[in-house]
Parts: C-alpha cells; sequence; structure tokens
C-alpha cells in the first residue's frame, strides 16, 4: 500500500496550502448555520410548556457540551498520531485543540448555569452531568497546563499526549462513576438526566445548531493551527514569501 | 523472568531503605493526615452527629492531598542525582523496576495512613461499624493514588516546579477513586452491604496495576532525557 | 578492522525542536581504542553519549554494534556498556557499598565492591553514607564502578571533573587497563589526557566526517 498521501498529510505546508482552498467555502457554511440556527432556535421555534423562554439556551448549550467532549478525543487521538507516526502537525494540531475545547467547555458550563437559575432557583447544582463537565474541564486544565511547563517543545508535546491520552482511557470511567454517584446521593427535587422528548419543531433547530458548531469547531481549529505553523515556520523559505507577497499585495493597493 | 524479578525487588528494596534513612520525611503525610482531622472539628463543629456525616469524605479527600504530597518525590530525586538516567539504558524492562518503586511508594504512604485512619476515624466519631470497610478501601485506594500518582510524577519529572503542576493534572483522575472509597464507607454507616463499591476499588487496582507502569515507562523513555 | 570495530555510527542526526545539535556524526569506535569527543561547549558532545547509551532518540542516521543495528541487539548491547554521567548517580543516603551494590550486580571475574572501594582510596568509607563524604570522594564512589563492571563500551562523560591528580591518574589506570583486556571508551573531557593511544573527534561541524 502506498502511504505517501499519509505522510504528505503530515507536511505543514500541504495543510496550510490546501486549507487556504477550502478556508472561504468553510467559513461562508459555518456563518450561514449559526446564523440560520440560532434565528430559528431563538426567534421561531415554539415556546416550551414548563419553561417558557429560557429553554432557548440549550441552543447553546447542547451542541457545546457535544464539541467539549468530541473535542478531548479529538485531541488526544491527534495527540496518539504524534507519538506513534511522530507527525509534526498531528501536535499542532493537539495544542491547538485544548483551548478550543477548554473554552466550549466552559462555555457548556456558563450557559448551563444561567439556565440553571431560572429552571432550579441556583446557578449551581451538583448534577451528575454538570459534574462531569467540571472534571472534563480540570482535565482539559491540566493538558493546558503541562503543554506550556516545559521549555522544550517536543517533550511538551509528548507529555501533554499522553497525559490526553490518560485522560481518555479515565474519561468512561469517571462519567460512570460521577453517575452512580449521583444516583446514590440524588435529592428528589431536581431530576435534570431523564431529558423529556422534545418536540420537532424544537429538536430541528437544534440539530442545525449542532451542525453549525460542528463547523465552527473544525473552523476554530484550523485558523488556530494555521497561525501556529506561521508561527513555527516562520524561519523557513515558504513563509518568507508569504509574507513578501502579502506586503507587497498591501504596497500595491495603496 | 529472573531479570525482571531482579528489577522489581532491587528498586523495591532500595527504595525502602532509601526510605528508612529518611524516616522523618515519611512521616510527614501521616502528621499532615492527623492535623487536618484536627481542624475539620474546629472550623464546622465538635458534634458527633455532624462529624460522623462528614468522616467518609473527610478522610478520603485527606487521604487523596497526602498521597498527591509524597509523590512527588518518587522520580524526581532518581532524576536529579543520574540514577533514573542509569536505570533508563539498563537492559532490563522498565516496567519492574518502576512497578517496585510505585510499591514502595505504597508502602511508605498508603500503607501507613491506612494503619492510621482508625485513629481518624475516632476524632471524627465514626461509628464502630465503618472502621473495617475504611480501612479495606483505604488499602485499596490508596494503591490506585500511588500508581496515578506516578503517572503524573513521571510526567512532571524534568521541570523545576513540579508539585502544583502534578497535583493539578492527577486529581481529576482521582474521582472516581474517592467516590467508590467514601461510597464503601458510607454504605456499611448506612448498614447496607459495602462488598459491591469495594469490588470496584479492586477492580481499578487491578486495572492500575496492569496499565500504569506501561505509561509511567513510556512517558518516562519519552521526556526525562532531552 | 571491521571485525574489530565495536561501534559504527553512521550520518547519525539529532534535533532538539527542530534545531540540529548533531549534523550527520559519522564515527568508529574500535576494540582497544580510546576516543575523546572534543567541542565547544553545547556542541551536542553529552547529547551524542547519550544517545549511544539509548537515552534519547535519534532523528536519523544509524548506529551498529558489531555489525548490527542496534534495535536488533538491543539487550545485548545495553549488557555491554556502562555510562558515568555527569551525575553521579550516587544516593546521598545510602552508604559507599550499598550505593555499588544496587547499580552493579557482583559478576564473576570482576573485583569485588569493597576491593574495588579500597582501590579508589576510600577504604573504611564503606559504611558512612555518601553525604558525609565530599565532593571528590563521592566522585571516586562513581568511579568505582569502572572496576566492579565487566561491561565492554564505557562512555565517560567528564569522568575528571571534580577530581585531584591522584584520582586522574585512577581513572587514566582502569581505561588503559581496560582497552587492553579488549574493550573500548568513549569519553568527553576539556583536559588533556596524559596517555596513549588517544584518537580524537571532533563534534564541530561535524558532518566534515571522522577523525583519522
Amino acid at each position: 500500500m502506498n502511504w505517501t498521501w499519509f505522510y504528505r498529510m503530515g507536511s505543514p505546508l500541504w495543510f496550510y496550502q490546501s486549507t487556504s482552498r477550502w478556508l472561504p467555502l468553510l467559513s461562508l457554511v459555518t456563518l450561514v448555520l449559526l446564523v440560520a440556527g440560532l434565528a430559528w432556535g431563538l426567534g421561531f421555534a415554539p415556546e416550551d410548556a414548563k419553561q417558557g423562554n429560557s429553554f432557548r439556551i440549550i441552543y447553546l448549550h447542547v451542541p457545546a457540551s457535544f464539541l467539549a467532549l468530541a473535542g478531548y478525543f479529538l485531541m488526544a487521538t491527534a495527540g496518539a498520531i504524534g507519538l506513534i507516526w511522530k507527525m509534526k502537525l498531528s501536535y499542532i494540531v493537539m495544542k491547538c485543540a485544548a483551548p478550543i475545547g477548554a473554552a466550549l467547555t466552559f462555555l457548556a458550563l456558563f450557559t448551563g448555569a444561567v439556565w440553571g437559575k431560572p429552571t432550579w432557583g441556583s446557578y449551581w447544582v451538583w448534577d451528575a452531568r454538570i459534574t462531569s463537565m467540571l472534571i472534563l474541564l480540570f482535565l482539559y486544565f491540566g493538558v493546558l497546563a503541562l503543554q506550556y511547563a516545559f521549555h522544550n517543545q517536543e517533550a511538551g508535546n509528548k507529555a501533554s499526549a499522553v497525559l490526553a491520552l490518560v485522560g481518555t482511557v479515565n474519561i468512561p470511567i469517571i462519567y460512570k462513576s460521577v453517575d452512580w454517584w449521583f444516583t446514590l446521593h440524588q435529592p428528589s427535587t431536581i431530576k435534570l438526566t431523564s431529558a423529556p422528548s422534545m418536540h420537532p419543531d424544537m429538536f430541528q433547530p437544534l440539530l442545525v445548531m449542532i451542525l453549525a458548531f460542528y463547523f465552527f469547531y473544525a473552523l476554530a481549529l484550523i485558523l488556530a493551527v494555521r497561525v501556529e505553523i506561521l508561527k513555527r515556520e516562520s524561519k523557513t523559505t515558504w513563509v518568507r514569501e508569504l509574507v513578501e507577497q502579502a506586503s507587497r499585495q498591501k504596497i500595491g493597493a495603496k | 523472568m529472573p531479570e525482571s524479578n531482579r528489577g522489581f525487588s532491587a528498586y523495591f528494596r532500595r527504595d525502602l531503605l532509601l526510605a528508612y534513612r529518611r524516616r522523618g520525611e515519611v512521616a510527614s503525610p501521616i502528621i499532615f493526615f492527623v492535623m487536618v482531622a484536627t481542624l475539620i472539628p474546629l472550623g464546622i463543629t465538635p458534634e458527633a452527629d455532624s462529624l460522623k456525616e462528614l468522616a467518609p469524605g473527610t478522610i478520603w479527600v485527606m487521604a487523596l492531598l497526602a498521597t498527591l504530597l509524597s509523590a512527588e518525590g518518587l522520580f524526581v530525586s532518581d532524576y536529579k542525582d543520574g540514577s533514573l538516567e542509569q536505570l533508563l539504558i539498563s537492559p532490563n524492562m522498565l516496567v519492574m523496576p518502576i512497578f517496585g518503586k510505585v510499591t514502595a511508594h505504597w508502602i511508605t504512604t498508603g500503607l501507613p495512613l491506612t494503619l492510621a485512619s482508625p485513629l481518624i476515624g475516632l476524632m471524627l466519631s465514626l461509628p464502630s461499624v465503618a472502621y473495617l470497610p475504611m480501612m479495606a478501601g483505604l488499602a485499596l485506594g490508596t494503591g490506585c493514588l500511588s500508581f496515578l500518582a506516578a503517572i503524573g510524577a513521571a510526567l512532571t519529572v524534568s521541570l523545576q516546579k513540579g508539585s502544583l503542576l502534578l497535583t493539578l493534572i492527577v486529581m481529576p483522575l482521582y474521582m472516581p477513586i474517592i467516590i467508590f472509597g467514601s461510597a464503601v464507607m458510607q454504605y456499611s454507616i448506612d448498614g447496607m452491604a459495602w462488598s459491591g463499591p469495594l469490588a470496584i476499588l479492586g477492580a481499578m487496582l487491578a486495572v492500575a496495576i496492569a496499565l500504569c507502569p506501561l505509561a509511567i515507562a513510556a512517558v518516562l523513555r519519552l521526556i526525562t532525557i532531552n | 578492522m571491521v571485525n574489530s570495530s565495536l561501534l559504527t555510527v553512521n550520518d547519525l542526526r539529532f534535533e532538539r525542536d527542530d534545531i540540529p545539535v548533531i549534523n550527520g556524526a559519522c564515527l568508529t569506535l574500535n576494540v582497544g581504542e580510546i576516543l575523546q569527543i572534543e567541542g565547544p561547549n553545547g556542541s551536542g558532545k553529552t547529547t551524542l553519549l547519550r544517545i549511544l547509551t539509548t537515552a534519547l532518540q535519534p532523528s536519523g542516521g544509524e548506529i551498529l554494534y558489531r555489525g548490527q543495528i542496534l534495535s536488533e541487539c538491543r539487550f545485548d548491547y545495553l549488557s555491554n556498556i556502562l555510562f558515568l554521567g555527569h551525575q553521579s548517580a550516587l544516593k546521598l543516603t545510602l552508604t559507599a557499598e550499598e550505593n555499588l551494590s544496587w547499580t552493579t550486580s557482583e559478576l564473576p571475574g570482576s573485583v569485588s565492591i569493597m576491593e574495588a572501594l579500597e582501590q579508589v582510596g576510600l577504604r573504611g568509607y564503606s559504611d558512612v553514607p555518601c553525604h558525609k563524604l565530599s565532593e571528590g570522594q563521592q566522585r571516586r564512589v562513581a568511579l568505582a564502578r569502572l572496576l566492579v563492571t565487566n561491561a565492554e563500551v564505557w562512555f565517560l562523560d567528564e569522568p575528571f571533573s571534580a577530581l585531584d591528580k591522584q584520582g586522574v591518574q585512577f581513572v587514566e589506570q582502569c581505561m588503559e587497563r581496560h582497552i587492553k583486556g579488549g574493550g573500548a571508551v568513549m569519553l568527553t573531557t576539556h583536559q588533556p589526557i596524559g596517555m596513549e593511544p588517544v584518537r580524537r573527534y571532533s563534534l564541530v561541524g561535524s558532518s566534515v566526517g571522522g577523525g583519522f
């Protein structure tokens, strides 16, 4: 089997050039989906019978939670690929995925708290899912802190890749045990875990928002990776040519 | 496997001997354990009924912190004096010496904590039915804590100020252990069968013994020497 | 010539964060030979020794031990090398004897630990914790490993630092005995070595090639 495509994918130059082509289209799709999903969900979806308008925050909360967890697995996978095939690009992806994932986890927690106030009268409840989210945020913090603690970039990459993998092994155990802990201590008044079946009119905009968040995540990650590539390859000829070309265009425009 | 057995016992015995020569340092986690137990009644309430409620969680949180406090030294001194590098270039498998070192760490922290726990139980008015489950849970749980802390210690070994970072990266991994550990005690206080959560702790220890030395070996090979 | 070559290094490269540290080093180490690695600070002397002792992974190139690729004879190779680094790998709370007994297993054909300590001038110090010894004495405990080993290839990183004249002489005697017995030594040092024959290999602009 021919593996050259695989190694070509590991080249930062290849990544930069091929994403340049797709970037405008990707940005457009993301923007359209986000605007459409938000308008539909916030403006046109019917009001919830019990929660009124406050339920609409799920259009941010649910997609953010989805991507927060998916982002962790993506980060760990990128780290594993880096460890196994010693691929530079994959470490860059891992490094860039960490802050984005942490931000999404924080967004999920924040929207959850905002949602919780009108619904249960408290910003914070020790619900199983919220607690798991908080632990996920801690896992992200660990990877980020470890990454930046090393002076030697390679060592930082390898260390945080291993930590992300250890976290991946632990996430199912953590989620299961937090779930179990919650059923042990569950006070009778709070019930969040059983989601009521949603009306299709409410559910369809949610699907659009989830899709929009996937696109948004991809866009944010690609942009971050491109910046990181330019930073790391700043001494190579192709980046210098790129910079020269850009400055020439600027002068020409004037 | 005589070669790998020698790796285990050589490092196991050496680390125990080192701990024995620095008996004062080995005692600090235990003293820490007892001191924090004194703070709880002072800070919250001396009332026996409330203390009883708090005891399982308190004991486990303290055990966790005490393990973390001592975990930094697992590999750092070996790293600084060059013996870790000698270990890395020895022909034998890396896993067995690591297993030996972590086991020695458990014997010098987890085991004394387990043995000292009845004293804390007394101070926190723990009902007498909970003593045996507490000790059984601590014996298994602190084993898991040692193995997980060792991963953190290996990841931060070459850093100047690794101890705080070590705490930060290992703490989230401790959540399942603290949940099931205190559940063992809670079950016994409530008069329920506590073998279930204890069995889960045992299972987690088995997984930790199988996987953690491999992870630690990989980490040490990857990032110790740069 | 081919048969007597213990270690052959071809086009060895090492990068740290994309910055080349060792750029195509080629060298051989033969039986009965002392090879001195030269170069200014930061030229990668220690890095080279760490790669050759497998503590570091090279970015490229190949290392052959007795004509075999290193990864294929790893156990055999590592059983036959000895590395003494900047750090002495001593546990200060342990005694000199304890320190030697866990790093080296008593081997047939090598000197006993007590004899070794006597030879490095530490007679009667065997049960003294190492933190009570002076820095030079601690260094001697570490060097006593040279006597209790039967490794074939020695890698010595700055073996003469913190040693007095006698100590330096002792190390040189050890090396001489070792190469006469069919071993080989690779060392880094800034001091001139008062013995023959020493072959030199310079790491500055190492792409220039071997040191013959």
